[in-house]
């Protein structure tokens, strides 16, 4: 699949590809506009965003879309194989699989988003303050950093979990904790390297505050490889969310997670495979799909490869 | 007449290398005063040490009859900027020109930062087109307009021009030599050129002086340098070295290292 | 000097394909190289580059060469397979670049460097190679060669860099040596030092040398000929010695528009180009 730039109206398309833009939001979406571009050659990057883009659709429109109540337990129904009225059949209290796949997408999406917002501001600020001020500030950070990073993340988060007690709203404050190390990394290490530019130098003689340059100078030349990290790393979260409702960590019954519906279908996945295999498939897909699109923008966005 | 910077007996260490030693400069206002070296001599450090860039430094510097401490505040900002030499690496990729120039107008509360963006882009040559692009969509030399546009934009009375012009080409350092000498003598201002350039400082300042090994070696006039009137050996050597190959000059040339 | 050709070149055209569409580097460029220096001179965006490249087959994937003649003695340079360019680079036509920091391996010790491109080309042993590695670094004036032998690309000045560079473009004697702004990053001192080295070597070897460079004045005070070129074309061809007769205004501008120590504080002519010169 490949979005031709004709398909944009002339009159718009030329206010993006415009070379003397008019203000600063014309020329921000110029340069939106040409990463655009360069992402729509990489095939794989655009089956990445399509799954996620799905994600999200599902996510929104679940109602319309599920045939079946998630939660309406049938016992009369259960364990049914993959049919014309259960496109997945039905789990061990006879609900639609197939619903409760859809509903499910909201707690991947749920809990992807909500690490992403917490771990990502946080690993910025204390990379680009380590990076920036160096010196004891610097070792502080950092070695805070290490402890955390010491940890592996699925046992880290099983700790919290375990201590902060279950539900999912633990399972994203355990994930978070553990994800903001790498990009602290990332983004001190983009601070080190980018701190003794000209530009930089340039901005302080014109006053700009240690804040200032911090926020406004250096973080934009942090964000390209946060973003592609972040990215990747979601992947990663659905993972270990998947695998604390798998522990029952995380979700709570009947909440149609879909680490917790593998969990629950394991006792038969031999004769009913499908119980456990369909949400499986769908982790699975997901992560594929933010993969791919962490990738194609590794490749719009390198900051070495120019603009 | 008091001068608009005096620098006395300034010493400077960086790690433990003495990189200045024992300079003393005062330029007039209005003055054009110009630093000569080859690399390591020490021009680009008290550039660096008048904008509070050198921690380790000893000596005098007042700057419009004000002593500078070790910081820099914003009194000083609005009376001294500086252009650098990389006009590559010293815009921020990520910002636009509008942005580059509005900041510091922002930051010093000066006000109307929409008709001082305009002037400034006027002052230096470039039309309202450049307003909004991005570095990267510009040319060294129309970058370099922009870092001098940057720097007049808070009104400063003092200029201080590190190898402004090293890295463009030949003619394009015409036209911003050429610009740099307008914009002297339409606002008053006051530069320290740095270059390794003998024939760039002789063309834009009245007095230069050559360093070496972080001293200064001599003095002369830009009427001196170009009557060749130099005494000191190593002077002498540089400006032979700027006449183009010579195979009898190379040969007599000594290693001052 | 004699005044065999070594190199004939006939209407090159350089085009690479880019993002942006097209874009012609180098567009019918001809000349003869015997063994002589020709300098090559012009401004960013000239072809200057990109020409030297051409010569050595080392023009970027993207780029499509066409060209009437690329003749160096009976080789077509045009259709040469990879492994004919192999014999031909380094052995028979070699090139320095600008910045040793960036043509140097940093991770390797110069003495590495230089006996790895010695047995390239000889069949010595150890520390034969040795020996006339540091006879290399001698020739080029290295004062201190076990010192610098020992040393990283990084530990060395600009200079004495270039000046291994040099040592090591010219193990395998090669007939032309392409200097693409080999002086450009060094200071002015050390600039003609390096030259005088070039100046010798050259001369005692019988090489052809190519100088490209931006800096005019330094290049016809240095070379034989001169070729001006602007935006792909080369403009004029004159010897260096009657380059205050030059007849194009581009060259004419070059020459003027550079600042004189005469104690002259006037505005310095500027350069109007026009657009002819662009065709040709």
């Amino acid at each position: 699949m490949n979005i031709s730039s004709n398909a944009v109206k002339p009159g718009l398309k030329q206010w993006l590809t415009s070379d003397t833009p008019q203000s600063r939001w014309q020329a921000k979406c110029g340069r939106a506009w040409l990463g655009w571009l360069k992402f729509t050659e990489n095939r794989l990057a655009m089956i990445g965003l399509s799954i996620v883009l799905a994600l999200i659709l599902v996510t929104i429109f679940a109602p319309l879309l599920a045939p079946y109540d998630p939660l309406a337990a049938d016992l009369t129904n259960r364990i049914q194989s993959p049919s014309a009225e259960h496109w997945f059949g039905t789990d061990q209290l006879g609900r639609d699989i197939l619903s409760r796949l859809i509903y499910g997408a909201q707690y991947t999406l749920m809990i992807v988003a909500l690490v992403v917002i917490t771990a990502a501001p946080v690993g910025l600020l204390v990379g680009t303050a380590a990076g920036f001020f160096g010196g004891w500030i610097d070792a502080t950070l950092m070695r805070i950093t290490d402890i955390f990073l010491a940890f592996p993340k699925l046992i880290l988060a099983l700790a919290f979990v375990s201590a902060l007690g279950p539900g999912i709203e633990n399972a994203v404050l355990a994930i978070a904790l553990t994800a903001w190390p790498p990009y602290a990394r990332i983004a001190r290490a983009e601070t080190i390297t980018v701190r003794k530019s000209d530009y930089i130098e340039a901005a302080r003689l014109q006053g700009v505050s240690n804040m200032g340059l911090i926020l406004g100078h250096i973080t934009p030349m942090c964000i390209s490889s946060l973003v592609v990290r972040v990215t990747l790393d979601m992947a990663g979260m659905i993972l270990i969310a998947a695998g604390l409702g798998f522990l029952g960590l995380g979700a709570q019954p009947p909440m149609p997670e879909w680490g917790a519906m593998v969990s629950e279908g394991r006792q038969f996945l031999l004769e009913q495979w499908w119980v456990s295999t369909v949400p499986g498939l769908a982790i699975f897909i997901v992560s594929l799909g933010f993969n791919l699109l962490g990738d194609g923008l590794r490749d719009v966005l390198d900051p070495r490869g120019g603009d | 007449m008091t001068a608009m910077i005096e620098i006395t007996k300034l010493n400077a260490w960086f790690d433990d290398n003495h990189v200045l030693k024992d300079i003393d400069i005062s330029i007039p206002a209005n003055g054009s005063f110009g630093l000569v070296g080859e690399s390591g001599s020490g021009k680009s450090t008290v550039l660096r040490t008048i904008t509070g860039l050198v921690d380790d430094w000893e000596g005098n510097i007042l700057v419009n009859n004000k002593e500078l401490t070790k910081k820099r505040d914003k009194t000083f900002y609005r009376l001294a900027q500086m252009v650098f030499q990389d006009p590559f690496g010293s815009l921020h990729p990520r910002h636009t020109i509008d942005r580059i120039l509005t900041e510091p107008v922002n930051i010093h509360k000066l006000g109307n930062s929409d008709a001082r963006v305009v002037e400034a882009l006027k002052q230096v040559g470039l039309d309202n087109s450049f307003r909004f692009r991005y570095p990267h969509q510009l040319s060294g030399g129309q970058r370099q307009r922009v870092a001098i546009a940057r720097a007049l934009i808070l009104e400063p009375k003092i200029l201080l021009l590190d190898e402004p012009t090293s890295a463009l080409d030949v003619s394009i350092q015409a036209e911003v030599l050429n610009l740099l000498t307008r914009l002297r003598n339409d606002l008053g201002l006051t530069y320290i050129m740095v270059s390794h350039d003998l024939a760039v400082v002789a063309h834009m300042c009245d007095d230069i002086a050559i360093m070496n090994h972080g001293r200064i070696v001599e003095r002369a006039t830009a009427g001196q340098l170009a009557d060749g009137k130099l005494e000191n050996p190593y002077s002498q050597q540089l400006f032979k070295a700027a006449g183009g190959y010579d195979r009898a000059v190379i040969d007599s040339f000594v290693d001052w290292n | 000097m004699t005044t065999d050709t070594l190199l004939s070149v006939k209407n090159l055209a350089i085009t690479f394909s880019t993002s942006k569409g097209p874009v012609h580097a180098v567009r019918g460029v001809s000349f003869d190289l015997g063994r002589e220096r020709l300098g090559i001179v012009g401004e960013s965006g000239s072809g200057k580059s990109q020409t030297g490249r051409a010569i050595l087959g080392l023009t970027a994937a993207n780029g499509k060469i066409t060209a009437d003649q690329m003749q160096f003695h009976d080789l077509d340079l045009r259709n040469l397979s990879k492994r004919d360019w192999r014999k031909v680079r380094g052995a028979r036509i070699s090139m320095i670049m600008q910045d040793p920091k960036y043509s140097l391996n940093p991770v390797m010790t110069i003495g590495d460097q230089i006996i790895e491109a010695y047995r390239e080309h000889h069949k010595v042993n150890a520390t034969e190679a040795k020996r006339r590695a540091l006879d290399m670094l001698a020739a080029v004036k290295i004062r201190d060669p076990e010192r610098v032998f020992k040393s990283y690309p990084h530990e060395v000045s600009g200079g004495m860099g270039q000046r291994v560079m040099i040592a090591m473009m010219l193990i395998p004697d090669p007939e032309i040596l392409i200097a693409d702004e080999p002086t450009s990053a060094l200071d002015v001192t050390v600039q003609l030092q390096v030259m005088a080295i070039l100046d010798d070597l050259v001369r005692e070897r019988g090489m052809a040398l190519v100088f490209i460079s931006h800096d005019l004045h330094l290049v016809s005070s240095f070379c034989d000929r001169v070729l001006v070129m602007y935006q792909g074309h080369v403009v004029e061809e004159i010897r260096a010695s009657e380059l205050d007769q030059a007849k194009h205004p581009y060259t004419q501008g070059l020459l003027n528009c550079l600042p004189k120590m005469d104690g002259n504080h006037a505005e310095l002519p500027v350069l109007t180009r026009e657009a002819s010169w662009a065709e040709a």
